[in-house]
């Protein structure tokens, strides 16, 4: 289980979070909704660790993110980042196979690749594609890369950050049935992070509302268009008009 | 203004251009910690070598051959003056050896190298490949900036003495085709004239330059701001504070190796 707990992040005086408590069970997919500038990826990185929280706590299987052998803790995870992420510098291969060539998961070269082909072929590309380089791919076949690398090494918590954020409607859909695919699969504790509401309905069990910096309602996916929580109506909507301010 | 606020404003000024220089010491002293403890990354090292080291090895040849040249030429300019066109391979010799070959070389790396890697690394930065990894278990200083910096203290005294030996072979080639000196008197002047100390100056002060273009380039990329215009200014920015950071070193390389 995830577990934060009164979590706070200022940058100078923009206060992103101020007080966010959310629990993700094991095993479940979480999607957290919000507007652009909500502090949604500043959520994710700080369990990460990319982001140091000023305050709160944050714990993974009752653990605090923040102690512990932290190359064992990172190991736990996979991450598909908004754009790709992917490395320019190496062939698309070496890209998903990259916790693999190095660190405490290495094993030989032939091996890793033939597990990146192997989850290549998981998200929908050829073999052919192992040798080619990110800028050679089209957004949607990063978008595969990036989730390839993501599950390369069998995480046990898998985070997606904007999974469908520049591709078409076909692609968010085929990218969203991936996700939810694969964490079925891999029986992965999933956290998502997105504004696309077609994605909040393919991939989440629970869904959070983030606004204003702290977590303004979470249930299942199932109570979520019957919320009553004017937040997550609005949002759903896409109304102008409600408790969310709208700049025109 | 009054002059406490004038006060006030150069009391911050100061304050923060000696904030700025722990920032880049700290991240200068972690990043020379991280080649000696694992893990390491060859592959990174060699593709760093190859960048800094071979690919520059062009751009060092031709800057320094036309140098050496036009060296000879206001050296023998000058020393006409009072009678002392003879000493043209010897102060080129030591001009080059000393000076020009390492600061040369210095400043086209800080224009090549520093450049390049902080325009990467920023780029890395703005597109989320640094927390890429991070989240893939690996550490950026170990896995981008070692590397780099080590590479560049193996290869710029290398550089550098490369370049020296075209430097002069620019001299020796304009004062033998354009100014008539005599061809084994002038490699002879040149191989007596040069001591152990020159050459060991200028290797040292290639491998202080090579480590501060290093430096520059992946502290302002690891520090870039967002989009094309924080890559933009941290690019500019590693290139002005690695050709001046380098010409101040060699201010101080060069009373310390006079003062021997």
């Amino acid at each position: 289980m995830i577990r934060l707990e009164n979590v706070h992040k200022a940058f100078g005086d923009n206060h992103v979070l101020r007080g966010v408590n959310l629990e993700i069970p094991t095993g479940t997919s979480m999607v957290i909704i919000g507007g652009s500038g909500t502090g949604k990826s500043v959520a994710l990185k700080c369990i990460l660790g990319l982001i140091k929280p000023d305050s709160g706590k944050i714990y993974v299987d009752g653990q605090d993110a923040e102690t512990g052998d932290r190359d064992a803790f990172l190991a736990r995870f996979g991450m598909l980042f908004q754009g790709g992420a992917l490395f320019d510098s190496l062939p698309v291969w070496q890209n998903v196979a990259f916790r693999l060539l190095r660190g405490s998961l290495k094993r030989p070269a032939h091996e890793a690749r033939e597990i990146a082909i192997d989850k290549l072929r998981r998200v929908g590309l050829r073999a052919n594609v192992a040798d080619l380089y990110p800028s050679e791919l089209s957004g949607g076949m990063q978008k595969r890369v990036g989730l390839a690398r993501a599950i390369a090494a069998d995480p046990e918590i898998i985070f997606f950050d904007e999974p469908t954020t520049g591709l078409d409607p076909i692609m968010s859909g085929v990218i969203n049935d991936l996700i939810r695919e694969i964490v079925t699969e891999m029986g992965a504790t999933a956290m998502t992070i997105t504004h696309d509401m077609s994605s909040v309905r393919a991939i989440a069990d629970n869904v959070a509302m983030l606004h204003d910096g702290v977590i303004q309602w979470t249930g299942p996916v199932s109570q979520m268009d019957s919320s009553g929580d004017p937040y997550v109506e609005q949002f759903i909507s896409g109304n102008a008009e409600g408790p969310i301010e709208a700049v025109r | 203004m009054n002059p406490i606020a004038w006060l006030g404003e150069l009391g911050r000024a100061v304050l923060n251009l000696l904030a700025a220089f722990g920032r880049v010491a700290l991240f200068a002293l972690d990043a020379v910690s991280h080649i000696f403890r694992p893990p390491f990354y060859p592959r990174e090292f060699g593709v760093a070598l190859l960048n800094i080291g071979w690919l520059s090895l062009p751009v060092v040849g031709l800057t320094t051959i036309f140098t050496g040249g036009a060296l000879a030429l206001q050296i023998y300019a000058g020393g006409a003056r009072f009678n002392a066109e003879a000493v043209v391979p010897q102060i080129v010799a030591i001009g080059m050896v000393r000076e020009l070959g390492p600061v040369m070389v210095g400043l086209m790396i800080a224009a090549r190298v520093t450049s390049s890697i902080a325009a990467e690394i920023a780029t890395m930065k703005v597109t989320e490949q640094i927390d890429a990894l991070v989240t893939l278990s690996t550490h950026p200083m170990k896995y981008l900036t070692a590397p780099r910096v080590l590479a560049a203290l193996i290869t710029l005294p290398v550089l550098v003495a490369v370049g020296d030996i075209i430097g002069i072979a620019g001299g020796y080639a304009v004062a033998t085709q354009n100014l008539g000196f005599n061809p084994a008197a002038y490699l002879k002047n040149t191989v007596d004239f040069l001591e152990p100390l020159d050459i060991l100056s200028s290797l040292v002060k290639g491998a202080a330059f090579g480590v501060i273009a290093a430096i520059m380039g992946c502290y302002y990329g690891m520090h870039s701001g967002r989009g094309a215009q924080g890559v933009g200014r941290a690019t500019k920015s590693s290139v002005e504070a690695a050709a001046v950071l380098i010409l101040a070193a060699n201010f101080v390389l060069t009373g310390v190796f006079f003062s021997l």
